[in-house]
């Protein structure tokens, strides 16, 4: 009787411990999907694929949303860069200004590209 | 005689419970100045390639971001920074890791900047096999004082088992991101730098980053 309940407290104990190691492996912080592939595709490319980038990374966002998933860092800024080539200029700044919401570690960088870049479409 | 072998099994139990989910591991990084530092975000700077393989950089920085995000940084967007500095004239890594850091602190307002060098980067083939091997070194640089926060290396080859290196969280996002990156790309160097740049960029391996302030683990490794 008493061995038994013992037994059962080991086992117990045992299981508590393997669930311990086990629930480490828990959720990343952020949604990837296919966004460092489409950084390398970006650097491959050299920027002659900026079109089929944006609707690879539009899709890619709409899939990280749907998932409840957070946008990882650079997301919005790279997707921001790309408009800029399109010349879709009301989108660039928006990106950006996502990023720093996002992200206020990115805020000296992401006011250093608008000013420059606020400062080239003026010209 | 029962009851012996449940205190020997007690006992187990509490050396299971002791040791936990460590592994043990010998002569530890020295993360005074780390620690002492904190740093948020982090500047990749493009590699140095020491290998004879030209894409490598690419291979390599495009896959920087997810093990530095995921330990818990911010990471100034790569692309962006790799542009900025297109812009200025300097499109050579070696001349980018020789600016002063003042000044990649005033332009991207980072904490930290990553150097990094590669040292292997390809497929050799050879009579029997062929291997695949990525390897690279990189150093965190305060941006804020210069110091030294840490360095490292790390590689990763097509000869390895998988299951070796398969420890923890970082072993299983390695899985997700091979498993991801075979299904997309069949470059085989590409999803061998994934694996590299996770062991050199991921905290929590041996001697590797402290996790930054937005992880769960901050300040507890």
């Amino acid at each position: 009787m008493m061995n038994k309940k013992l037994a059962a407290g080991f086992a117990l104990g045992l299981a508590l411990t393997l669930a311990g190691c086990a629930s480490q492996k828990q959720k990343t912080l952020y949604g990837w999907g296919n966004y460092q592939n489409q950084l390398y595709e970006h650097f491959k490319t050299e920027g002659n694929g900026n079109e089929a980038e944006i609707a690879a990374l539009e899709e890619n966002l709409q899939k990280i949303r749907a998932q409840g998933e957070a946008v990882p860092p650079g997301y919005h800024a790279h997707l921001g860069m790309l408009y800029a080539s399109v010349g879709k200029d009301d989108q660039v700044i928006q990106q950006l200004q996502t990023e720093k919401a996002l992200f206020p570690e990115s805020t000296p960088y992401m006011d250093f590209l608008m000013n420059n870049y606020k400062k080239g479409a003026a010209k | 005689m029962i009851a012996g072998t449940c205190k020997a099994l007690a006992a187990s139990l509490l050396v299971l419970l002791a040791t936990g989910c460590a592994t043990k591991q010998q002569k530890s990084y020295d993360y005074s100045e780390f620690r002492a530092a904190r740093p948020a975000s982090i500047l990749v700077l493009p590699p140095v390639n020491n290998s004879a393989e030209v894409i490598a950089p690419y291979g390599i920085l495009a896959q920087a971001t997810q093990p530095l995000a995921e330990s818990g940084y911010y990471v100034i967007p790569v692309s962006l920074a790799a542009e900025t500095f297109k812009q200025n004239g300097l499109s050579n890594p070696a001349d980018i890791h020789e600016l002063p850091v003042p000044k990649l602190r005033e332009i991207f307002g980072a904490d930290a900047a990553l150097y990094m060098k590669i040292t292997s980067y390809g497929t050799s083939y050879q009579v029997v096999q062929s291997e695949t091997l990525v390897a690279a070194e990189a150093r965190l640089v305060d941006l804020r004082s210069g110091k030294l926060l840490w360095q490292g290396s790390a590689r990763a080859s097509s000869l390895e088992q998988q299951q070796q290196n398969s420890n923890g969280l970082i072993g299983m996002l390695v899985a997700a991101v091979v498993n991801q990156i075979v299904s997309t790309t069949s470059d085989a160097s590409y999803k061998i730098a994934g694996i590299t740049s996770y062991r050199l960029l991921g905290a929590g391996n041996h001697n590797g980053l402290l996790y930054g302030p937005r992880s769960p683990y901050y300040q507890k490794n």
